[in-house]
């Protein structure tokens, strides 16, 4: 679950890390307003969950009432690699005397949290770590030991902040490792950290992904969760408690198991078509969660056929016939579905699927064969 | 023979009272495997289908000797169970819960490996361990497997079950099927597995299946590489899986730029790794391998 600049940074503050002074708006006038309690000169921030809003002109340095209305009407509503801005951060300017980079994430090969600090914040951190791999220092936690204050002071000088080992700065990093580990972030990121010209440590901008699975423990997240889904197929899926990630091709695609979807997306791109989703509909595959899944995968205008692929194992293969059947007449169609069911009781499920064929119902046993069917229909429909 | 269970692993259920752990816990023991008790505090004293259920795993172990623990709780109390299986003494715990909070899974990993080093735990959000004609912890639909000299590892549930049942399509039996599990933190890794299966004298080919995401598949090549002389058939799901996006599973991602399936599928074909292209090509190379 990602947040939203703004959020990640009042989730720091709950941890005790200074943030620049700031203040939210979705309207001109409330940014004009608003601007009133920071005075000028300010920043507009963009806030939006992805990546390089910098470089899309997201971000500019605001000296007045007028250059502000100018600049927050231009970054309203203006799109930003898929996503609308409709929210803005205003926050005092910096002064800044240096820019580092921090963040804590799970190093999943050595099993524990993994903390990487530099010198070369500001940046963009892959590109400090294609080109001078040697400015970054990792740092790995033992998730079962102490994050001491000693540990944390021979980091920073392994990053070679010069001289920077100060109490604050390490109360800074001390702080920012309980907001990743209480927290259940699996991603805290400044990029800058930055000392100002007062000598203070502030996280300039923040990255937050909290995990999901986590939420049970942290009430206070129900604020996060209205956060945008930008795309409405996701939406409904997210309504029906479907696993669904939305691609850009035709061939709509229901399997059951993260596994098989993945590989069915895969073999469809195999045989020369493209899929237009991943849909997991889980163990049951029975008829309700059938039908969901088809209104999901109906929503997407693109979508040519639909091709549905189970394996049967303690659900057999003639149950999910049934239920397959059952949900075509819960949904009304508009493109043929090609289904593949093999495992326990296939032969059984094939002959069920069989006997109701349809114009807009073909079986297929293989998967290859299946995929390159369902392909096929979905260039020439 | 087989890996990690067999004919004379005795289970202990925990979570046997819920509704989940009751469906696959009594197909488990209708299977054959023994299932000697079930736990939950509030339930002691009584049983579910015959099976009894007790307070605690250590009286569970001191009455009965049980040396496996399947684990079936929801996530929010996994790691307090598996803890508890760890200090009554069980070496081998099977977790199929699935959103187990990532700072957990580490925890417990961690915690296994310093406190308790002879217990190996599964999963979490594994489908569990089946020795087929012997031993079936967790979800694996035993129908569609065989007994016979294919070892088998995946991360993937469904993909597993696939090749088991390709395998036993073609007349050939496993001899056992090892879910690793689809979360970022697993207990038991492919290298575990690997191991276990070279010094199994009746697994003569083994088949791994992974999917995008972490560094396990890439792992899993270099010790293949230099202490698997048995053939391997390998199976990588994800091949056009936009980065960034979690494919169903907590652990399938790709990020910056690391964890892709065509990564996965070089370094494993350089270690001598037969590659499958689809799930079902599974079957037809493991025949050609075995003859």
């Amino acid at each position: 679950m990602d947040l939203f600049e703004y959020q990640g940074k009042h989730y720091l503050t709950q941890f005790g890390i200074p943030i620049p002074r700031g203040v939210l708006a979705t309207t001109v006038s409330e940014a004009l307003e608003n601007s009133a309690q920071l005075g000028f000169p300010l920043v507009v921030k963009a806030q939006v969950l992805v990546g390089g809003r910098g470089k899309a002109g997201g971000i500019r340095l605001c000296h007045d009432a007028a250059e502000l209305t100018r600049e927050v009407e231009r970054i309203l509503g203006m799109d930003i690699r898929g996503h609308t801005v409709e929210r803005i951060w205003l926050e005092e300017a910096a002064e800044i005397e240096a820019e580092y980079y921090v963040s804590f994430t799970l190093d999943r090969g050595r099993k524990q949290h993994l903390g990487m600090l530099s010198r070369e914040g500001g940046v963009e951190i892959e590109t400090v770590a294609a080109e001078d791999p040697a400015a970054i220092a990792r740092l790995r936690i033992n998730p079962v030991k102490d994050f001491t204050r000693e540990a944390i002071a021979e980091w920073v000088d392994g990053a070679g902040l010069a001289g920077s080992a100060t109490e604050a700065l390490i109360t800074f990093l001390q702080n920012l490792y309980r907001c990743y580990l209480e927290g259940d972030a699996t991603l805290v990121e400044i990029n800058p950290l930055i000392l100002d010209r007062a000598g203070k440590t502030i996280a300039l901008d923040a990255k937050v992904t909290l995990d999901p699975a986590a939420s049970f423990r942290h009430p206070e997240w129900g604020e996060f969760s209205e956060n945008p889904i930008p795309d409405p197929r996701e939406r409904l899926a997210k309504q029906f408690g479907l696993q669904y990630v939305g691609l850009s091709g035709n061939v709509g695609i229901i399997a059951n198991g993260a596994g098989l979807a993945m590989s069915t997306v895969d073999i469809v791109d195999q045989v020369g078509g493209s899929a237009a989703n991943f849909l997991d509909i889980g163990g049951g595959a029975n008829a309700r969660r059938m039908a969901d899944a088809l209104s999901v995968i109906h929503q997407d205008e693109k979508v040519r056929v639909i091709f549905i692929n189970i394996f049967g194992g303690i659900t057999r293969c003639d149950e999910i016939a049934k239920g397959i059947l059952q949900a075509m007449r819960e949904v009304e169609l508009r493109c043929p579905l090609v289904v593949r069911l093999d495992g326990t009781n296939a032969v059984e499920g094939r002959s069920i699927l069989a006997s109701h064929r349809q114009e807009w119902l073909k079986s297929e046993s293989d998967m290859l064969n299946a995929a390159k069917r369902a392909v096929k229909l979905a260039n020439t429909s | 023979m087989a890996i990690y269970v067999d004919r004379n692993t005795k289970v202990v259920i925990q979570g046997l009272t819920g509704k989940q752990g009751r469906y696959y816990g009594l197909r488990n023991r209708d299977y054959g495997t023994k299932v000697v008790a079930g736990t939950n505090p509030n339930k002691a004293g009584t049983d579910v289908d015959g099976i009894p259920i007790h307070a605690t795993v250590a009286e569970v172990v001191s009455q009965t000797g049980a040396n496996a623990s399947f684990v079936i709780v929801p996530a929010r109390f996994c790691k307090a169970a598996i803890y508890e299986a760890a200090e009554a003494g069980i070496p081998l715990i099977v977790c199929v819960t699935e959103h187990i909070p990532a700072h957990d899974q580490a925890e417990i990993y961690q915690h296994l490996k310093k406190e308790h080093p002879g217990t190996r735990m599964f999963g979490p959000n594994c489908a569990g361990i089946l020795s087929p004609g012997q031993c079936n912890i967790g979800f694996t639909p035993a129908e569609v497997s065989r007994p016979g000299p294919v070892g088998v590892i995946s991360r993937s549930g469904t993909l597993a079950y696939q090749a088991l049942y390709e395998l036993t399509e073609a007349g050939i039996g496993q001899s056992t099927c090892v879910g690793i599990g689809g979360d970022p933190v697993p207990g038991t890794s492919f290298v575990d597995a690997l191991a276990a299966f070279v010094e199994d004298n009746e697994t003569r080919a083994i088949v791994l299946i992974g999917e995008i995401g972490g560094n396990a598949e890439e792992e899993a090549a270099e010790f293949i590489a230099q202490h698997v002389r048995k053939p391997v058939i390998a199976y990588i799901a994800g091949m056009t899986a936009p980065p960034g996006v979690k494919m169903g599973h907590a652990g399938a991602i790709i990020s910056g730029g690391k964890g892709t399936a065509a990564a996965k599928m070089e370094t494993l074909e350089a270690a001598g790794v037969k590659i499958a292209r689809n799930p079902t090509d599974i079957g037809p190379l493991v025949t050609s391998a075995l003859s």
